[in-house]
């Protein structure tokens, strides 16, 4: 018996490469998503002076999230094009107006929702895209 | 149009134009970047971190100037700029899947801004 014609296809280092950009840059939004409902906590009592901005825990781990953010894109981007990766940041959209709806009670907006849903599907076909 | 919208508008367009190129400058310094925490200081992700920053002074002083419904929606001005920057600096290809995501990620960024602006 001769091997089957079909020979699968080696599993491609880009292609491994460019998921596991697109999984960082995943973490990211939530992140940054994290940063930001932080760092709104944090500027709630927020006050221009040494001690109160050193026990300001909020904003403190807001801007710490963020820089931890910047490295996991910058790794992230060094593995994947940033034309394809860029997009995907909106999805901090996403999380954001989720967490403001469930941590901050904001109400629900029919536009933000329609936003939301819409970056989604985006983000989906995005994520797609370039995979032979 | 009142001046002080006109003169948001211009922020904000400023801060996505120059938020772009910090988009720009990661991507140059991330190839740089290896298994040391050291190789992240470099001149390229410097320059990015600092126009990231710089973006988000001219999105807050642009942001001030109310009228949020119209200056919201054009934050995502910076996807188009990232998008022609990357093709130019990058060379990186657009097939339709690309555009297609990028156009619902676009529309959906302008409705969320619609709606912060509410």
């Amino acid at each position: 018996m001769s091997s089957p014609a079909v020979v699968p296809i080696p599993q491609d280092d880009t292609t491994a490469r460019r998921r596991r950009s697109i999984l960082l840059v995943f973490c990211c939004t939530v992140l940054g998503a994290a940063a930001q409902i932080l760092m709104k906590v944090g500027m709630e009592h927020f006050t221009l002076s040494v001690p109160a901005l050193l026990t300001n825990l909020p904003l403190i781990g807001g801007y710490a999230l963020y820089g931890i953010n910047t490295l996991l894109l910058v790794v992230a981007l060094r593995d994947a094009e940033l034309s394809m990766l860029y997009p995907i940041i909106a999805l901090t959209y996403v999380w954001v107006t989720l967490l403001s709806y469930t941590l901050l009670h904001e109400t629900p907006n029919v536009y933000k929702n329609i936003g939301i849903g819409t970056i989604v599907v985006g983000v989906a076909v995005l994520g797609r895209g370039g995979r032979r | 149009m009142s001046p002080v919208l006109l003169r948001s508008m211009l922020l904000v367009f400023t801060a996505s134009v120059v938020g772009s190129f910090g988009a720009v400058f990661l991507k140059f310094g991330s190839a740089n970047v290896g298994k040391s925490v050291l190789s992240f200081v470099n001149r390229n992700l410097i320059v990015g971190v600092a126009l990231y920053l710089g973006s988000s002074v001219f999105y807050g002083l642009g942001l001030k100037g109310g009228e949020v419904s119209v200056l919201y929606p054009m934050v995502s001005l910076g996807y188009i700029w990232t998008m022609v920057w990357s093709r130019i600096f990058f060379k990186e290809t657009f097939n339709m899947q690309k555009l297609v995501g990028l156009g619902l990620v676009l529309l959906g960024v302008v409705f969320v801004g619609i709606g912060s602006g509410g």
